[in-house]
């Protein structure tokens, strides 16, 4: 363990996943007008997840966390798909993707 | 210093600063853009940490068709037209920017792969190097003994995305003329033609009582 700081290790996936998710997650309240870009930054905070997953799964050499970013890749490729599609149905019905405009449900 | 420590901060200070301008830019393409580089970037260095199905799957489905996906969208939906359609010369720097981005990461990543000590040296049972199965098929293993009804599940999850998109984008045309399966598979006899009994216009002649022909002979 004294090769920690000389080669790759944990602490470094962990250090990029958890700079990755603040990026996103100030993205998500800097561009509050925007769905796409909103869409973009989900998908960056998922990326981190699964940067944190690899590296979890290659430091206990565990097969399951890579398993398990499988299935993110899965479940966000779905979660793209459908919502794209909403955001082109929203675009139709309201001529505008303005999340500042999406106010129907309020009551 | 190590080459593949090296190699991972310039993957993961690329991977950091593309992902700063997919928030920062204005242009939903110019963020695509950048967040292909993001994901590859990321993919780079999963690669460098020997997880390599993941990896080539990473950029296969994000880069090869989340990202084409949202680009499609962005372009269609005519958000800024104006401005999306000074064209091609506009979008020119950023995309060349992230091809040579993603080509230097590539050489870079060849480069260190084909002479560096494996990471994660001390459970390195699974890489290649150690004379393990690999990457791909230790993965497989896992997936396809212990994980086989997640990975049912998530082909079913697929497949509903499918539909639902599909669903939720069709535009169904007024005065278009199209068949409807579930009807047609529904018809009944009654439903497509009708005896109507009727009273006889005419009368049957006197002399051939009890035939009902009316040719004549």
């Amino acid at each position: 363990m004294n090769a920690l700081a000389t080669s790759l290790s944990l602490g470094h996936f962990l250090a990029l996943g958890a700079v990755l998710f603040c990026i996103a997650v100030a993205g998500i309240f800097i561009n509050r007008k925007n769905v796409i870009l909103l869409l973009m930054c989900i998908e960056l905070m998922l990326l981190a997840v699964n940067v944190n997953f690899v590296g979890f799964s290659r430091h206990l050499g565990d097969a399951s966390g890579q398993v398990f970013v499988f299935f993110i890749l899965t479940v966000a490729a779905a979660e793209a798909a459908i919502g794209l599609a909403i955001l082109v149905t929203l675009f139709r019905n309201r001529r505008t993707i303005d999340v500042a405009g999406i106010d129907s449900l309020k009551g | 210093m190590d080459p593949t420590l090296l190699a991972f901060y310039a993957f993961a200070a690329l991977a950091v600063l593309s992902a700063g301008a997919v928030v920062g830019v204005r242009n939903p393409v110019n963020a695509a853009l950048f967040l292909v580089l993001t994901f590859f970037s990321a993919a780079c260095t999963w690669i460098l940490a020997g997880a390599e199905f993941l990896g080539l799957a990473l950029v296969l489905v994000y880069v090869g068709a989340v990202m084409v996906l949202f680009l499609f969208v962005v372009m269609m939906l005519d958000i800024d037209i104006a401005r999306l359609r000074e064209g091609y010369v506009r979008f020119l720097p950023v995309g060349l920017l992230v091809a040579v981005a993603m080509l230097a990461e590539i050489l870079v990543l060849i480069g260190v792969r084909a002479r560096a000590t494996v990471p994660f040296a001390d459970n390195a049972a699974d890489a290649i190097a150690g004379g393990g199965p690999g990457n791909t098929s230790w993965l497989a293993e896992a997936l396809f003994t212990e994980f086989l009804l997640p990975f049912e599940v998530a082909a079913v999850i697929l497949t509903v995305a499918v539909i639902a998109a599909v669903m939720l984008t069709l535009r169904r045309r007024v005065g278009a003329r199209h068949q409807d399966p579930l009807d047609q598979a529904r018809v009944r006899a009654a439903d497509r033609i009708r005896i109507v009994k009727m009273a006889p216009v005419r009368r049957a002649p006197e002399g051939v009582a009890g035939t009902d022909t009316e040719t004549t002979p």
